[in-house]
């Protein structure tokens, strides 16, 4: 396995883009195209990276690049592939699409991709909004959250809904690789890269990506976030691999959700009773994925919060 | 070697003897035979081709421009709701300079939905940048898919190519068709060699971000490809034409138009009716002819102006509306003849995939040729039509 000394030091997504500072895509981007190397080829849809990246005449692409709309990741990956394939040339072929590029208008062209499992891999970062046009919800968008379409109104704060359970419907086309990824992991993030570059087939990266502006957050604390989102089961980083899951990073005990929603502007405004419907997803999460068979439920055996009773929804949600 | 073959047979053979690189595929009524008979080529060994079964029209379109850019030869075919769906993705093909080859089975976008013949898909795509030609029978489509290629290749032009044919009328009708010695077409089409390509061993970037600081010359040189493409048209037409023996005339084609002071402007296989219509009134003595429109993109405006000098009335067939008024070909003549005196009468008819019957083709050259002697006719012509008088 390759470890971050070895890793090469040419950036072939290089400085002088214009992503704001502390931009979880651009750092993502950067350290993922590392591993990939130069016989790689990418796609991005329509996103900041297109903007902050390649705004002619600036280029920050050292690989072959390709742009053309929004929510056609999965085909524009095909063809290139299949371009490729037919001239025989050895090339890594990857798309960094956003969450609103692949949970929503892209989802058909993705799941076109990934149920002919095409020897792509499909990265998706998940900044949890339409970051591009002004922070507008998403289908990744967590439940509570501000944005310009989910505003905090006197009626209705925030957003209504949950964040789509994404990684599953991936995981349901039965493809070589899904995993997830936090650039606060980067030894996992590494190595999840690296795995999927050797793998064949379509392989799938979900990569936690914070926004400065739309989460309304301090850009020195990019990193930060994503080990608290972790922490409290806001994000879990695992991997499916043939049909397989496995946990790659187990955090120790459950933090509460509110020490990771403090560090953003973006649920400033949440109430109580909203802060716990949010734990208790996140406690779901949690058990799903953490829990031991036969160990007990962890949100039933102590609430995360200490000050949050257990409320009917969650009995409702987890059984008597 | 001649075959009877419907229209849709005959394209997918065009794409075969092209030796096409990638074929993204999505069916759709009526062109499905075409990716069938592609689907059957590669399964049973006889075209070395990536045939990629897509999840939508715009996927395939998507996939298309991809391989393209990567340096691959590209085919595909669509139609309709089809041609309507992957319309962005037109859109991105053409100004990136992007030589896709794609048939269209002509057939009426609704709604209402319908399947049968009408220009309404593929003229809705008349400003997206793509070549965009009408063929007349199932030869023409095969032949017209091979010089689609050279044409669209050609490094003067690179742009995308749209060969329409009729659906229904062609695309599952069949017809006698020559189908060229695979060694012949190698001469007349050869591999297609790119300068800019996705390559990482000299790395490009391909549709980048495009600030209004450049976005105005990149338009104007695609025009310029526009230019350069009816000079090519015409050399591919002539060069085919001496290797294969059959000549289009290029970006349009003329019957018995030498002496003639009325005339019809056609597309697709309402000219073949027409050939018969001009042939009994030549024998009753009336000055007749008709100009056949290949090209709608480029459209050939002073080919028309010159070919209607000596005319006392130009009718125009419209297998759609615009619907503001007339049909868009009507329009579109009306526009490239502008400050000329000659009356233009516009006759639109087969919408939705009616009949266009020699009766027909008889009043639209009764009425234009009325309009020739100075007679009051109406401008705007609905033939076959309930509740309409012509």
């Amino acid at each position: 396995m390759i470890t971050i000394k070895e890793l090469s030091d040419e950036n072939l997504f290089t400085a002088g883009h214009t992503a704001c500072p502390g931009c979880g895509v651009a750092l993502s981007i950067r350290n993922a195209i590392r591993v990939f190397g130069k016989d790689t080829a990418v796609y991005v849809p329509a996103s900041c990276a297109v903007v902050f990246g390649s705004t002619f005449p600036l280029g920050a692409w050292k690989v072959p690049f390709f742009h053309t709309a929004f929510e056609n990741t999965g085909a524009c990956l095909t063809g290139m592939q299949a371009a490729f394939e037919k001239k025989g040339k050895k090339v890594t072929v990857v798309g960094f699409a956003g969450d609103g590029g692949t949970y929503d208008i892209g989802l058909q062209s993705m799941s076109g991709a990934a149920e002919r499992n095409e020897d792509i891999i499909y990265i998706c970062l998940d900044n949890e909004a339409y970051m591009n046009t002004g922070i507008q919800r998403s289908g990744g968008t967590p439940f509570g959250a501000w944005t310009t379409t989910t505003p905090v109104g006197s009626k209705i704060q925030g957003n209504q809904r949950f964040k789509k359970n994404l990684g599953d419907i991936v995981v349901a086309h039965e493809i070589p690789y899904y995993a997830t990824l936090s650039i606060g992991h980067p030894l996992d993030f590494i190595r999840k890269v690296e795995k999927a570059k050797n793998m064949k087939g379509f392989r799938f990266l979900h990569m936690f990506t914070p926004c400065i502006p739309g989460w309304k957050m301090d850009p020195a604390k990019t990193v930060e976030v994503t080990k608290r989102a972790v922490e409290s089961g806001m994000w879990t980083l695992y991997e499916v691999e043939n049909g397989e899951k496995k946990i790659t990073y187990k955090p120790g005990k459950m933090k509460s959700v509110k020490d990771y929603l403090n560090m953003q502007g973006r649920f400033r405004h949440m109430s109580e009773e909203d802060i716990n419907k949010l734990q208790m997803w996140a406690c779901k999460k949690w058990n799903l994925h953490y829990r031991e068979k036969g160990a007990p439920d962890i949100c039933e055996i102590a609430p995360p919060v200490e000050h949050h009773a257990i409320t009917e929804e969650h009995k409702e949600m987890h059984g008597p | 070697m001649k075959k009877v073959i419907t229209g849709d047979h005959a394209v997918a053979i065009g794409a075969k003897l092209c030796r096409v690189d990638v074929v993204p595929a999505f069916p759709i009524t009526p062109q499905t035979l075409i990716i069938e008979h592609i689907a059957d080529f590669v399964n049973n060994g006889e075209l070395d081709t990536k045939f990629l079964t897509m999840e939508s029209e715009h996927s395939v379109m998507s996939a298309a421009a991809a391989a393209s850019a990567a340096g691959a030869r590209v085919f595909t075919a669509t139609s309709s709701q089809g041609l309507a769906f992957m319309h962005e993705m037109l859109y991105a093909t053409a100004p990136l300079r992007l030589p896709v080859v794609m048939a269209n089975a002509s057939r009426t976008l609704g709604g209402p939905p319908g399947i049968w013949c009408e220009y309404n898909d593929s003229m809705g795509a008349r400003d997206s940048g793509w070549l965009q030609l009408y063929v007349e029978d199932n030869q023409e489509a095969l032949d017209m898919i091979i010089q689609s290629f050279r044409i669209a290749e050609d490094k003067r032009v690179l742009l995308p190519v749209m060969p329409c044919l009729d659906g229904f009328v062609l695309t599952h009708t069949v017809e006698p068709v020559d189908i060229p010695a695979q060694e012949e077409v190698d001469s007349f089409l050869v591999p297609y060699e790119p300068d800019i390509i996705l390559d990482p061993a000299r790395p490009a970037m391909i549709g980048t971000f495009m600030p209004a600081e450049y976005i105005m010359e990149l338009r104007r040189q695609t025009v310029g490809a526009f230019e350069c493409a009816k000079d090519v048209i015409k050399e591919v037409n002539d060069e085919f034409a001496k290797k294969f023996g059959r000549d289009y005339g290029g970006l349009v084609d003329t019957y018995r138009m030498d002496d003639a002071k009325v005339a019809l402007i056609t597309m697709g296989t309402v000219t073949s009716t027409s050939r018969e219509v001009v042939d009994e009134l030549r024998q009753k003595g009336e000055k007749v002819g008709i100009i056949k429109l290949r090209f709608f993109r480029p459209f050939p405006s002073e080919e028309l102006r010159k070919l209607v000098s000596n005319l006392d009335a130009l009718g125009v067939f419209d297998r759609s509306i615009s619907y503001h008024g007339g049909g868009p070909v009507y329009n579109e003549v009306r526009s490239a003849l502008f400050g000329l005196t000659i009356p233009v009468i516009d006759h639109l008819a087969g919408l939705g995939g009616r009949d266009v019957t020699k009766e027909q083709i008889f009043k639209m050259f009764e009425l234009t040729s009325r309009a020739a002697k100075d007679e009051k006719v109406k401008e705007v012509n609905w033939h076959n039509t309930r509740g309409e008088t012509v």
